[in-house]
């Protein structure tokens, strides 16, 4: 995890005079699974689309493997695999036919098609028409393109779309395995559960901005730990939690004090009963991260 | 120059099960077969023509048919079906995020569809020689065999192929920009219909209508009422006809180079 494969400065985008990214900063470390992650229309697919010279951006502030993009296209796109929104699939081809015309332009051998359909596990489907493939076989295929030339950096856009629970598992396994094998892995989605299971390093765009940049330890932190008191007079209590120095809040019929530590607990429930409030649940609570993301977009 | 080779490789495995590239030589098949039948079943009336005379009979039934309005409507389906492979599967994104270089992507794609076009001209040529050949040995009352066509054959349609390439360019850019099969189709087939009217009225300005090219082609070969053929390969049509190539082939490689894929 040392120098960043992917680096954007002060990354904006204009689709006419519609500002789509505004400043964004990545910095996607070597080796990592970087989740990508925003509501739709935020701003991921663009973004992707420039981190694959697909749309052009002038100011030359994108750097792939250390090296500026426009000006060395081939050479860092022969480093990357991606799959960008639908995968771009010949439908009036086989899958294994999809693999081998890619293969064919890639100067790579015939017998890579075969390893990515048992990688994906399309090797019973190879001789099958893509069109007449499910979503979830289309996804897959879209992957195994990405994968054929066995690239060091992989650019995944929302990669589990349409697939089934096993479907999502298996593509989840296979992230984890690419990042085991040294590969960095850049996905997007809009879901942070898809994230937060795979996931090294978190970026948050919301509206064209990079809200959150880091680690997932370092999301979560964000997430702080609280104490809920259910009790018979809310407003009886959080006045005497207050006056006693506590910052007590109430949310949906419980009072809620930010955790500092069970000794902490401890008093609460010590000064709330002593005040003669009747303390029915006492417990210690994560704001869970999808009620973080949720706060960081919306707000 | 390899990636071009690569490109032109992988739009054969691309094609190769389609109707763009099967159409290429099944029409040939198709006409010339016609052709030969209805000149089998009409030999009688056949008899009196000498071997030059029954051999350009046999070669312009075949050239009347196609060269006029079959060969624009082909090549506008072919250029259309090339480049509607990556607008159906979406696939433009796919091809320019591979460390292939545009230009390779773009030429390769442009000269496979060339290539389509000359295969489809030189089976037209080949079958027309086969198919009057094997007429002489089978109705051996005619006389196919006092005469030989094939230089002459390969040379018109040689020359067809040239005046054909102007219309091949501004269809590919067409069907480069646009998506859909109607607007290419639409304005090729308005174009084809006014080429063949003031070819055939004979507008002096009729050449600057690339579409009209291949009727002028053929007239100016064989003007009305002459018996003999001249081809001069590189008439004012023919060579229109290669400069719009030229124009409308860089054209579709800035459009291609320029845009963005949204």
């Amino acid at each position: 995890m040392s120098s960043p494969i992917i680096e954007t400065h002060e990354l904006s985008y204009f689709f006419g005079n519609q500002q789509v990214l505004d400043k964004v900063s990545l910095n996607v470390p070597s080796g990592s699974i970087y989740g990508f992650l925003g509501p739709n229309g935020a701003g991921k697919t663009t973004t992707i689309k420039i981190l694959l010279n697909l749309l052009r951006s002038e100011a030359k502030n994108v750097f792939v493997f250390g090296q500026e993009l426009s000006g060395n296209r081939i050479s860092v796109l022969s480093r990357i695999g991606s799959l960008v929104e639908q995968p771009a699939i010949y439908g009036h081809l086989s899958g294994r036919e999809n693999l081998i015309v890619r293969a064919s332009l890639l100067r790579l051998k015939s017998h890579k098609a075969d390893e990515v359909l048992e990688l994906t596990g399309l090797s019973s489907a190879a001789y099958k028409k893509a069109s007449q493939y499910s979503l979830g076989m289309k996804q897959r295929l879209g992957i195994g393109l990405a994968l054929l030339s066995d690239p060091q950096l992989l650019i995944l856009d929302e990669p589990t779309n349409g697939l089934d629970p096993n479907g999502i598992i298996e593509v989840r396994k296979l992230l984890t395995n690419l990042a085991q094998q040294g590969k960095t892995v850049f996905v997007s989605s809009h879901l942070l559960s898809e994230v937060e299971k795979t996931a090294s390093h978190v970026g948050i765009i919301n509206k064209g901005t990079l809200i959150f940049q880091g680690t997932l330890q370092e999301l979560q932190h964000l997430s702080n730990e609280q104490v809920l008191v259910e009790v018979d007079d809310n407003v009886r209590a959080a006045n005497i939690l207050l006056k006693n120095g506590h910052s007590a809040d109430i949310i949906e019929k419980q009072v809620i004090v930010p955790y500092l530590s069970k000794d902490q607990m401890a008093a609460i429930n010590t000064l709330l009963v002593s005040a003669g409030c009747s303390v029915s649940a006492i417990s210690k609570s994560k704001k869970d991260l999808e009620h973080l993301f949720l706060s960081l977009t919306q707000s | 120059m390899q990636a071009f080779a690569l490109s032109l490789q992988s739009e054969f495995l691309k094609t190769r099960k389609t109707l763009a590239f099967w159409i290429a030589i099944v029409l040939p098949l198709l006409i010339c077969g016609l052709v030969f039948i209805g000149f089998y079943s009409h030999s009688k009336d056949l008899l009196q023509y000498t071997g030059r005379m029954l051999w350009m009979r046999y070669m312009n039934t075949t050239l009347g048919v196609m060269g006029i309005l079959l060969m624009p409507m082909f090549v506008i389906f072919v250029t259309y079906s090339i480049n509607s492979i990556e607008h159906r599967a979406d696939t433009w994104k796919s091809l320019f995020s591979l460390p292939v270089s545009k230009w390779a992507i773009y030429s390769s794609k442009y000269f496979y569809t060339v290539l389509l076009n000359a295969l489809c001209l030189s089976l037209f040529a080949s079958f027309i020689l086969l198919s009057g050949n094997l007429m002489g040995l089978l109705k051996p009352e005619l006389k196919f065999h006092d005469y030989s066509i094939a230089g002459l054959a390969f040379e018109v349609h040689a020359k067809l192929f040239l005046a054909s390439l102007g219309i091949l360019s501004i269809q590919f850019l067409l069907s480069l920009v646009w998506t859909d099969f109607l607007k290419p189709m639409g304005i090729g087939f308005v174009l084809t219909i006014a080429g063949i009217i003031s070819a055939q009225s004979g507008w002096k300005y009729a050449w600057t209508n690339p579409y009209a090219h291949p009727m002028l082609a053929l007239m100016s070969m064989k003007p009305a009422k002459a018996t003999m053929i001249n081809v001069d390969m590189f008439s004012k049509e023919v060579l229109v006809s290669l400069l719009v190539a030229v124009i409308a082939f860089v054209a579709g490689y800035f459009v291609v180079t320029k845009r963005s894929i949204k």
